[in-house]
């Protein structure tokens, strides 16, 4: 028997479980807890038991034999146009920091075409060995032929822990990896610590759009792989005089066993990159119009920040759904994130509000935006907004 | 045109709230709804059936009272609807997830088209879309915003897909699966008839035993690679707003730079 086990000599149908389950998946049926089949065992109701009467039962899964045989941290090194993203330079800190925990390499994946001065970086910032794989097929990512390369090295080295940003790609990649490795994948890391007694990567992230949190390891298949938040975690300083091994390895699909094919890409103005922003400007309901997005922007523009918008300035049309901050928008957390006319409804603050600095202005003193604020001004945007330009244009000599 | 369409019930989370005092979640009351990101990938199939003919087939694997998502897709105007439900399925993580719908997924094969929506709103992953296509070795477009073209008799599909950069012009064949992103549409309310229908429909239930050609090594918590070993809440966002008065808005602005300055934040 595995599962959720209620043991009933010892509840008394308190029901402090009911509500602590994310889940929803406890009942109280006359005097008893019935476990419905939402419960994915995550042990929250265990813990809230007064009496000690929920225990959970894990079935014992085959361990793979040669599970010992897995060592190294690997990194995979996002590349865009031949530039590598920020996010991989986060990951190389953490798998750096990972590695020494555990005593074992770090090695850097490298995918592209004509980015060997990548690799050269990605040991600067603390790969003791890359896997150059440059090729014309790699030039742009798509999923088959940078997925195939990865699961190939994978089965050949035998990685322990496998990391990728949680960016857009990073998780149509991992997605596919992690499939045909048959491994698990923890989406969008947060924290991640080695459990100094099992040597397990403890994967913690948010769900339920931050309000609960996670933490989940994969203690029988190899290797541990997950994706890892942007701005989570610092980029290391680059050491330019850290040496290690560039090994260059083949690209695995031909041209033509690739069913993708990228014809165009249009890049959005600096303005909607939210994910790599440190500080962001966003306009709510309050903006009233598409042009009242216009001091939004030029605040954005004197900080050197990105334009963020609420969901009901985006369904009012006011502005492009790429620049939607929040739980079906992005989940952003720059330096600082300024709300100018946003209310602070729970699914806009499930995306912004581990932003480091937070300043509201709003017309209305209970939004509830200023629960989360760092700085609150009570007053009109398009008074305070202009001013705030104006004030940091003269200071920063902009 | 046979479309596929994923779903997955999830809480409204619009409804969650924080109980202040044991800093938990509170969801009595808190109603179930389709995932807000699965609705767009339903009324892109229905628009592929309105185009090319066909039929939608909405797929989703849970609790039995599941069942009410597919009603409310098929009200939208899904012409099939299958439920996935078992005890044998039950604590799936995305990989055990994945493999289940791909193996349901063959069963009603042939298909141009898989359409999931990006990602859950509760667990927030985006995993098991690419895990089906996977499964199914069949290509994925992942955050598609629009389908440009689409010709099931060359089996060609052009889409945008949306990227932190900008975005991207994709060709590819068919059959493909897409995840899609709010960009791509506006749902349909379900209509009268559609209610209607839907209300008598007998939803079919498939077990593990439909799964013939599963492993059940490979379902719900023994095929789950990962486990979730701690749920606790995020310490609150402390406290009140330092509130800025001033009586001009220049005064206002000078004094918010003064702190960010100090914050080192700019």
């Amino acid at each position: 028997m595995s599962g959720l086990i209620v043991l009933a000599e010892r509840c008394t149908a308190c029901g402090s479980c009911l509500g602590v389950c994310p889940f929803g998946a406890l009942s109280l049926e006359g005097d008893t807890i019935v476990v419905g089949e939402q419960c994915n065992l995550c042990g929250a109701c265990v813990d809230a038991c007064p009496s000690e009467a929920l225990r959970v039962e894990r079935p014992e899964a085959e361990a793979e034999p040669d599970q010992a045989t897995y060592r190294g941290v690997w990194v995979w090194v996002e590349q865009f146009q031949g530039r590598a993203c920020t996010i991989s330079w986060e990951m190389m800190g953490q798998g750096r920091r990972l590695a020494n925990e555990l005593g074992v390499a770090l090695t850097a994946c490298v995918l592209g075409h004509d980015v060997g001065h990548i690799a050269r970086e990605a040991i600067a910032y603390g790969a003791d060995r890359v896997f150059l794989v440059d090729d014309p097929t790699l030039a742009v990512y798509r999923t088959d032929p940078y997925a195939a390369v990865l699961v190939h090295l994978v089965r050949e080295y035998r990685p322990e822990i496998f990391l990728l940003g949680a960016s857009a790609r990073g998780r149509d990649l991992a997605g596919a990896v992690a499939t045909d490795l048959h491994t698990g994948l923890t989406a969008d890391c947060t924290g991640l610590d080695i459990d100094p007694e099992t040597r397990l990567l403890r994967q913690t992230r948010p769900a339920f759009g931050g309000n609960i949190m996670a933490t989940i390891i994969c203690p029988k298949h190899r290797p541990q792989m997950a994706t890892v938040r942007h701005r989570v975690f610092e980029v290391p300083p680059a050491d330019e005089s850290r040496s290690g091994q560039i090994v260059r390895v083949p690209a695995i699909l031909p041209e033509e066993r690739i069913a993708c094919r990228v014809a165009d890409f249009v890049l959005e103005s600096g303005q909607v990159n939210l994910a790599d922003a440190r500080i962001i400007v966003t306009g709510g309901r309050g903006v009233g119009g598409p042009e009242g997005f216009d001091p939004i922007r030029e605040l954005a523009e004197v900080l050197g920040g990105a334009v963020g918008a609420s969901r009901a300035a985006v369904d009012a049309g006011w502005i492009p759904y790429a620049h939607q901050v929040g739980q079906t928008g992005r989940t952003v957390k720059p330096d600082l994130y300024i709300a100018c006319g946003v209310s602070g409804a729970i699914q806009h603050l499930a995306g912004m509000q581990t932003s480091k600095v937070i300043v509201a202005i709003n017309k209305d003193p209970e939004a509830p935006i200023f629960n989360v604020a760092t700085y609150g001004i009570v007053g009109d945007l398009f008074q305070i907004v202009p001013a705030l330009t104006a004030e940091f244009r003269r200071r920063l000599g902009r | 045109m046979h479309a596929i369409v994923c779903i997955k019930q999830v809480p409204d989370t619009t409804e969650v709230r924080i109980n202040p005092e044991t800093n938990t979640l509170i969801r009595e009351g808190v109603a179930s709804i389709i995932n807000p990101f699965d609705t767009y990938a339903i009324e892109e199939g229905l628009r592929l059936k309105e185009r090319f003919g066909g039929k939608v087939t909405v797929l989703t694997m849970g609790p039995p009272q599941a069942r009410e998502a597919l009603k409310e897709a098929v009200a939208m105007g899904a012409d099939e609807a299958i439920l996935l439900t078992d005890k044998a399925f039950a604590g799936s993580d995305t990989w055990a997830t994945a493999y289940t719908l791909s193996r349901a997924i063959r069963r009603l094969a042939p298909f141009d088209i898989i359409l999931c929506g990006k990602q859950a709103i509760d667990g927030d992953t985006g995993q098991v879309g690419p895990g089906i296509a996977r499964q199914l070795q069949i290509p994925q477009l992942t955050y598609v915003s629009r389908i440009l073209e689409i010709d099931p008799e060359s089996a060609h599909i052009r889409v945008e897909r949306l990227l932190e950069e900008g975005r991207e012009i994709v060709d590819c064949s068919l059959p493909v699966l897409l995840t899609v992103v709010k960009d791509i549409n506006q749902p349909r309310y379900p209509t009268f008839m559609g209610i209607r229908r839907a209300t008598r429909m007998e939803i079919p239930v498939w077990d593990c035993q439909a799964l013939p050609e599963a492993n059940p090594e490979y379902l719900g918590l023994r095929g789950s690679p990962t486990q979730v070993v701690r749920i606790f809440h995020p310490p609150a966002r402390s406290g009140q707003a330092t509130l800025l008065t001033g009586d001009t808005p220049a005064l206002l602005a000078a004094q918010l730079a003064d702190r960010l300055l100090a914050d080192k934040v700019i």
